[in-house]
């Protein structure tokens, strides 16, 4: 493959074993969500959530092109990014019902859930509010040598704030190890993104001189193929890039946004969801390159069922945390 | 503090010599901010540090307060120890959502899991004839927000050791200086290593008759009245918090149970205040003792006027505070 400028780079692509990774990794993802939205249902979880079903393929893509040890940042629909870098659906699950075992101690929920150990710098609820922190770790990344590149996760909905464009600036200045990863869902919101986006968006990224790619987010094996790319050059000290992922929200903004009817057609979803699903198209490719069967699939979506409602299981049966909690961490 | 030889410094010089020996102690902490560098900042409080550290240390940020300050809470989070300038005070505000939604809550929200060993240093203080947006004194905005601490220190002294500890804390600290006393407050700093903890109040002058608990700009206010005072036979005792969280209750609750009468002084505006926490935390912890109301003193309500007449009225003076002392102990 030639890039823009003539020169011919390779493709990185997921060897047979990882794509089938990529493929569980995604249904995981579907299925702890279906699980969150029964929990909702059930009136069983305490608040709101917002799901990542239908943008599967972004995270997956992404997260098996880092190191366990890389950074992530995450959003208020994050229970994809984290799972993809690693997290436990127990432990997640245990969260998102404020229970002692979750990854927070019950204190962060379904929109702040952070893990060290998997690089997971924390999910934010506020829109655009991880760009500093991305930004940051990528430059303790740089200053202490240690070869770790930051990955910031954001919708578009994200690009109305200010916040953004001091980061690409700074990123861009001191040559950061850091990827902005914007997932194009179509809806900020309840607002269609053409409603709130003036201008091209990739040219916001690339005013700053940083490099700025789109690719088809439905699509786990290109959304990877670039991404290991853009996150070698940061590696190797060429500075920050932009990947714009263009992707769909199956569900409404939160598991209580039903009735949607009034800012999108029920044909669109229903075309996303049977057309451009990225677990039925990572599906029928191993098929046809032969590397798993129907029943092999089928396989996996079995297993990972189990693991869901196990975890689940857990979560439910958890203790919540003692009243002697509340006064705790709030300093170090 | 430990009885060591003394030397004369402003309290420039104090916060730089902090800035110095940590920066010499610790690899890991490293200055982010407008003209930090070369031009030592436009108040020339760390004049020298670039040549001893240099610029991958001292580092010149584009003016982008809340880019910087969000760079520095990932950085933070990720094994730098940042220390972060805010030229005025009055720009904290656009540093707001990275200092209060993202680098306060941070640690809580994870569980204890992620820490932000950062602080932030920034300006108070009327008088200098630079009008409503580089005036004002905002500690109390800082105050408010559980997870970060908020230091406030009155004297060279008190500046360098209450600076070593914040700089060694693992949470963010918000550090205010007095742009007025930078070079024109001198005073005896002890010659060798030391650190001053946080939640420990300083009696700065003892006095029997009335106390005036006052922070930063205004213990020099304070002092010149207790002088005034003592003229007209009234020993006033200056007690200085030095931090406003951790708050030292326990030493200006004592002071008032001895001297049954209190002022509290601080530069930022009275209305839900500095001075009214403190005012409202003498008067439950020594309200049998109180032979008469706890008086607040700040800035007046006003946007701080340019003309140098009008400005000067919004301050309090010594005066002020002697007309007031005299009044609340019967000899007006």
């Amino acid at each position: 493959m030639m890039d823009a400028t003539g020169k011919t780079v390779e493709v990185p692509t997921l060897p047979a074993e990882r794509s089938i990774d990529a493929y569980r990794q995604m249904v995981r993802i579907r299925l702890f969500e279906d699980q969150v939205n029964e929990l909702y249902k059930r009136g069983i979880m305490p608040g709101l959530a917002h799901l990542y079903s239908g943008e599967e393929a972004i995270a997956v893509g992404i997260c098996e092109a880092l190191n366990r040890e890389d950074y992530i940042t995450s959003t208020h629909r994050g229970h994809g990014h984290c799972l993809a870098k690693g997290a436990e659906p127990d432990l997640m699950f245990a969260e998102l019902l404020g229970k002692e075992a979750g990854y927070c101690r019950g204190k962060g929920g379904s929109m702040h859930i952070a893990d060290p150990a998997t690089g997971n710098l924390g999910a934010n609820a506020i829109v655009g509010g991880s760009f500093g922190i991305a930004t940051g770790a990528a430059f303790a990344s740089k200053q202490l040598k240690n070869g770790r590149v930051a990955v910031c996760f954001f919708g578009e909905g994200a690009l109305g704030q200010g916040l953004f464009y001091e980061e690409l600036n700074l990123a861009q200045l001191w040559k950061l190890p850091v990827i902005y990863v914007c997932e194009n869902n179509l809806y900020n919101e309840y607002t269609h993104f053409s409603e709130a986006t003036a201008g091209d968006i990739c040219a916001r990224a690339t005013a700053f001189a940083v490099q700025a790619e789109t690719v088809d987010g439905q699509s786990v094996e290109t959304v990877y193929a670039t991404a290991k790319r853009l996150i070698d050059r940061a590696r190797r000290g060429e500075g920050p890039a932009f990947l714009l992922c263009n992707t769909y929200r199956y569900t409404g903004h939160h598991v209580g946004d039903i009735n949607r009817e009034y800012y999108r057609p029920k044909q669109e979803e229903l075309e996303w969801k049977t057309k451009r699903d990225p677990i039925l198209l990572q599906g029928a490719k191993l098929i046809e390159q032969g590397i798993a069967d129907q029943a092999a699939l089928d396989g996996i979506q079995a297993e990972a069922l189990i693991e869901m409602k196990a975890a689940v299981e857990f979560a439910v049966a958890a203790p919540y945390p003692g009243p002697e909690e509340v006064e705790m961490h709030v300093y170090a | 503090m430990p009885e060591a030889p003394m030397r004369e410094l402003t309290f420039a010089q104090a916060v730089r010599e902090a800035l110095a020996e940590e920066m010499r102690r610790d690899e890991r902490v490293c200055i982010l901010g407008e003209d930090v560098a070369e031009a030592g900042t436009p108040f020339k409080v760390l004049s020298g540090l670039v040549e001893e550290f240099g610029t991958s240390r001292v580092i010149d940020t584009p003016i982008s307060e809340a880019g910087f300050t969000g760079v520095a809470v990932g950085a933070a989070m990720t094994g730098l120890r940042p220390v972060v300038d805010i030229m005025f005070g009055d720009f904290l505000t656009l540093t707001m959502d990275q200092m209060v939604h993202q680098a306060a809550k941070v640690h809580y929200m994870s569980g204890g899991k992620w820490k932000v060993p950062m602080v932030l240093r920034t300006t108070l203080g009327a008088t200098r004839r630079s009008a409503a947006q580089h005036s004002q004194s905002l500690q109390a905005w800082f105050s408010h927000v559980p997870g970060l601490k908020v230091v406030i220190p009155s004297t060279p002294a008190d500046a360098k050791g209450l600076l070593k500890t914040a700089i060694r804390d693992d949470n963010p600290v918000v550090f205010f200086e007095d742009k007025m006393m930078h070079h024109k407050l001198k005073g005896p700093v002890p010659a060798g290593e030391y650190t001053i903890p946080f939640g420990v109040a300083d009696i700065k002058r003892v006095g029997e008759d009335i106390s005036l608990v006052a922070t930063s700009s205004m213990v020099q206010i304070a002092l010149g009245a207790a002088e005034m005072l003592a003229s007209i036979g009234i020993s006033a005792e200056v007690v200085d918090p030095r931090t406003l969280w951790p708050l030292d209750e326990k030493t200006m609750i004592e002071s008032v149970k001895k001297t049954s009468r209190a002022i509290v002084l601080d530069e930022g505006y009275g209305r839900y205040g500095v001075t009214a926490e403190l005012a409202a935390v003498i008067a439950e912890g020594a309200f049998y003792s109180l032979d008469g109301p706890v008086l607040r003193m700040g800035a007046m309500h006003v946007p701080i006027p340019f003309s140098p007449p009008l400005e000067d009225l919004t301050v309090v003076t010594s005066k002020d505070v002697f007309e007031a002392a005299r009044k609340l102990c019967g000899k007006g």
